[in-house]
């Protein structure tokens, strides 16, 4: 199982500039720009692609999204499907992509997610069990599961609060490199963000991302195909995935969750040591989400994820192991689904080497995370500039 | 003693198979489902046992005893019909008999701790009784 074989390339990438607002415009206007971005930079003519993966669209279409995305691109995909993975679908779509490939349906796939972000938001629909047993009792969606998770991982370690807000604070202090970040201009301090409203506790305003809209969309194909492209391609050399619940009540462990097992599934693929990872583009909602991936990816023992950080020399691009060197989404904003997708689009930009002011010296793989729910939902890719 | 009675906040989504754990609940007590193919509770209601697939899950009171696994204070509710009563904790229940349930914990004037031993506090909210946790003395 050490290789995916044949491997994929990732080859074209996309994004919108984060808008906290976007009145009168729809997803599917965000998605055909991005597209076009994607596939402009890929190299690739638009009726080469004949795949093409989607995600979930808040209030927009509620089923038959890859029909309806399809037929607005003047599309005729011959493998088309919705990846419903929370904030991990971003990287969830670059494997399936991968798989889809190996299995002869399709050359090249366009994986695209995005959302407007319009008022009002519609209220959930749910009528599951996390909406009739948490709800009640006065849970307040994923803020309230993630301020659980980071109690639980203070109380089992001792970690400290400056620890956890060193994260929210090196992710702006990144932001300050990346113009289209919706932090730009406005970096936050360990201070600063200790001293920003108590939201729900432990999490304060300033560690929890700023949910905005936009878009992000990324070309996968063949190797063989990548040869002749633009750009040098970016190999997809591992991949994992793991589900373990839902509802954060059910979380089999508070302090580790399915991106242990994923994380490990895919540098085993690439046959790469964690340490050896040139940037790591790390799934980022909330604080305690990175201190956990940093901890579950085996760079440091359980607890101890406020001295590694120190000793890593921060996030920024000259730091040992870079990450979240585009702001993380703690400093880009949440794009909502897509939100996962930056990290992704980041990863290509890193291996590329062709990011502006923020490039990492000789950076030749990355490891990305995607997440989602209530750490329930986990994908984990190698990416690298060699197969 | 904060009024809960008089929220405007919503409710559970009771379908025929939850039904027995939110009746219980309006009688003060907190019902769980037991295999009686492999004895563990089941949380929450399912037509078939989730840890070994069989049959037969009949409805058993719980002892209404748990610790805290975890807990937030929730200063910004999601919901704007909890702000009158913000901020409050909710918590994460370990039950005695196996499973983890959220529940909203009255603390009165403690500072909850991780690992705090609680019990059972039905509570009337928006004219239904829900099975809230307290602080056990």
């Amino acid at each position: 199982m050490r290789h995916l074989n044949p491997r994929a390339a990732l080859v074209g990438i996309g994004e919108l500039k984060p808008q906290r607002r976007t009145e009168g415009i729809t997803t599917m206007e965000m998605l055909m720009q991005v597209s076009a971005e994607a596939i402009e930079d890929s190299g690739l003519a638009p009726d080469e692609i004949d795949g093409l993966l989607v995600a979930p669209q808040v209030g927009e279409t509620p089923q038959h999204v890859p029909a309806t995305v399809a037929e607005y691109f003047g599309m005729q995909p011959s493998m088309s499907n919705m990846v419903d993975l929370g904030g991990a679908s971003g990287p969830g779509m670059i494997w399936r992509a991968a798989a889809a490939i190996t299995a002869g349906q399709c050359e090249s796939v366009l994986c695209v997610i995005g959302n407007h972000r319009n008022t009002p938001a519609p209220r959930s629909p749910n009528r599951n069990p996390a909406r009739e047993f948490d709800t009640p009792f006065g849970a307040s969606g994923a803020n309230t599961s993630y301020a659980l998770l980071m109690q639980a991982h203070m109380a089992a370690y001792g970690c400290t609060p400056e620890e956890y807000a060193a994260i929210a604070a090196g992710s702006r202090e990144n932001a300050q490199r990346n113009e289209m970040a919706i932090f730009f201009g406005k970096p936050s301090s360990v201070e600063e963000v200790l001293a920003s409203p108590m939201v729900t506790s432990p999490l304060h305003l300033l560690e929890i991302v700023m949910p905005v809209a936009g878009a992000d969309a990324v070309i996968v194909t063949t190797a063989k195909r990548a040869e002749t492209l633009r750009h040098p391609p970016v190999f997809l050399n591992g991949a994992g995935e793991k589900i373990t619940h839902r509802a954060v009540s059910q979380a089999p462990s508070l302090t580790s969750g399915p991106l242990k097992p994923s994380i490990a599934r895919a540098l085993t693929q690439a046959g790469l040591n964690v340490r050896d990872v040139d940037f790591l583009s790390l799934y980022d909602c909330y604080t305690i989400m990175v201190a956990a991936t940093i901890e579950d990816a085996g760079l440091c023992e359980p607890g101890q994820f406020g001295k590694w950080l120190n000793d890593n020399g921060g996030m920024g691009p000259d730091a040992r192991q870079p990450i979240n060197t585009h702001g993380g989404q703690l400093g880009f904003g949440q794009p909502d689904l897509a939100g996962g997708m930056t990290h992704v689009v980041e990863a290509v930009r890193q291996i590329r080497g062709t990011t502006p002011n923020r490039q990492i010296k000789n950076c030749q793989s990355a490891l990305v995370t995607g997440n989602g729910a209530t750490m329930s939902e986990a994908v984990a890719l190698v990416l690298g500039a060699d197969l | 003693m904060i009024d809960y009675s008089s929220l405007q906040v919503p409710g559970p989504t009771i379908t025929d198979l939850s039904s027995p754990f939110w009746n219980g609940a309006q009688d003060s007590q907190l019902m769980l489902q037991l295999c009686d193919t492999c004895h563990q509770h089941v949380f929450y209601p399912r037509p078939l046992c989730p840890h070994c697939w069989c049959g037969k899950l009949d409805w058993v009171p719980a002892c209404g005893q748990g610790s805290l696994k975890s807990f937030s204070q929730i200063w910004k509710p999601g919901h704007p019909g909890w702000i009158p009563v913000a901020p409050y904790y909710v918590g994460l229940v370990l039950l005695r008999e196996g499973p983890t349930i959220l529940s909203h914990i009255l603390t009165g004037s403690d500072l909850p701790r991780v690992g705090d031993p609680l019990v059972l506090a039905p509570t009337e909210v928006s004219g239904r009784v829900l099975p809230f946790f307290e602080i056990a003395k």
